[in-house]
């Protein structure tokens, strides 16, 4: 009975979520988007607190107390911005985000890692790629706001070959992270830390050398990440409402990346390499 | 290979389902016009939050004694609240901004 409603509402959460995002994108409408999205939020967090679960501790009072910290430090910032400031906000929310993300996986992965939960190759999968996406997420998300705000200068964290240099990290994570999963169903903690924080090297590596007026693209495309990182710690707790909204997070936020390159007259890999020809040539 | 096509069988309403919310979030943002480029991309990432739900689940499902667990989904859950609160809170602000505008 109460698992029924739960799901039923965690389907109506993810109808809120398409709907919301379909009136944002119209001006008449965008507010009352907003707010739908909201509510879909809000009631699919409440639906969670009463999900039955077989002989779960649940925990409530430290649940409440990290939901109202957090709800407290978001609020207020939020609303304490200046206005033109407001983009690299969104940026640090997002970063946020995939620390969430980058915390649930490397915690499940630590359990898995030391027997106490199972995990089969699938999840072991899934688990290594939320890690390795959230982290990005985070990092780049956190270096982006260093940029828009002022922070960061673009020519001081842009290596000669950046690119180059990218593509060897990159090969190297794939490489690592193809290793820990072959490696059997119980990995090592040691190689899973490694994992983090070459992730995390990679999300500042890969913003990087894009130049400071990219940022909003770049942002968008990290939301997109925390997106798709969402959706996947969705299949480990095989959790509907963690899937749709992470999917619908990621495919929109790669479209909007697209579209706001075609805004600016430019393609999506013009922004991720060209910036770093620009930057070469203020050397 | 039989493994693959046997997970393929038992996950096929999972796979139509991520397909189709792909295909979804492409078609809702097929048009949108510059203005709203900013306020979207701060709604999806209030919604890209939802990995707080995940947080919540850690929480509910660890042993009352198991603190490093208990702490580590505490900070995923303040993390994720940021990401949702502020999230939302900072697009009504520009959209509100921008109805302004228009007036």
């Amino acid at each position: 009975m109460l698992i029924t409603t739960v799901n039923i509402t965690y389907l109506l959460g993810a109808v809120a979520f398409a709907i919301g995002l379909r009136q944002m994108s119209t001006p008449a409408t965008a507010r009352k988007g907003n707010l739908l999205a909201t509510i879909g939020m809000s009631v699919a967090i409440l639906a969670t607190l009463f999900l039955p679960i077989e002989g779960a501790d649940n925990n409530y009072i430290w649940i409440m107390g990290a939901m109202i910290l957090g709800g407290i430090i978001g609020y207020i910032s939020a609303i304490k911005i200046e206005m033109t400031a407001m983009p690299q906000m969104v940026s640090v929310f997002n970063g946020l985000g995939g620390a969430c993300a980058v915390v649930l996986a490397y915690t499940e992965l630590s359990h898995v890692s030391i027997g106490r939960i199972a995990a089969s190759q699938a999840q072991l999968l899934i688990l290594l790629l939320t890690l390795l996406i959230g982290a990005v997420a985070f990092t780049g998300s956190m270096l982006a706001y260093g940029k828009l705000q002022g922070l960061v200068d673009d020519r001081k964290v842009t290596l000669p070959s950046h690119n180059l240099i990218n593509v060897v990290i990159l090969a190297f994570l794939l490489g690592l992270a193809t290793f820990i999963f072959l490696s059997g169903t119980q990995p090592g903690l040691v190689w899973i830390s490694t994992l983090l924080a070459v992730s995390l090297l990679y999300g500042l590596s890969f913003v990087a050398p894009i130049g400071g007026a990219d940022m909003p693209v770049v942002i968008s495309l990290l939301n997109a990440f925390t997106g798709l990182s969402a959706a996947a710690a969705g299949l480990i707790y095989d959790n509907n409402i963690m899937m749709v909204g992470g999917i619908l997070v990621g495919s929109a936020g790669i479209i909007l990346t697209v579209v706001m390159c075609r805004a600016m007259n430019r393609s999506l890999a013009n922004v991720l390499i060209g910036g770093f020809g620009e930057n070469n040539k203020k050397k | 290979m039989e493994s693959i096509f046997l997970f393929l069988d038992e996950n096929l309403l999972l796979i139509y389902l991520l397909i189709f919310t792909i295909i979804l979030g492409f078609e809702l943002i097929s048009n949108v016009p510059t203005i709203l480029h900013t306020p979207l991309m701060s709604g999806a990432n209030a919604i890209s939050g939802v990995v707080i739900i995940g947080a919540i689940l850690l929480i509910r499902n660890a042993d009352p004694t198991d603190y490093l667990t208990l702490s580590l989904g505490a900070l995923g859950v303040v993390l994720g609240m940021i990401n949702v609160v502020g999230g939302f809170a900072v697009t009504n602000r520009m959209l509100k901004m921008f109805n302004k505008k228009k007036k």
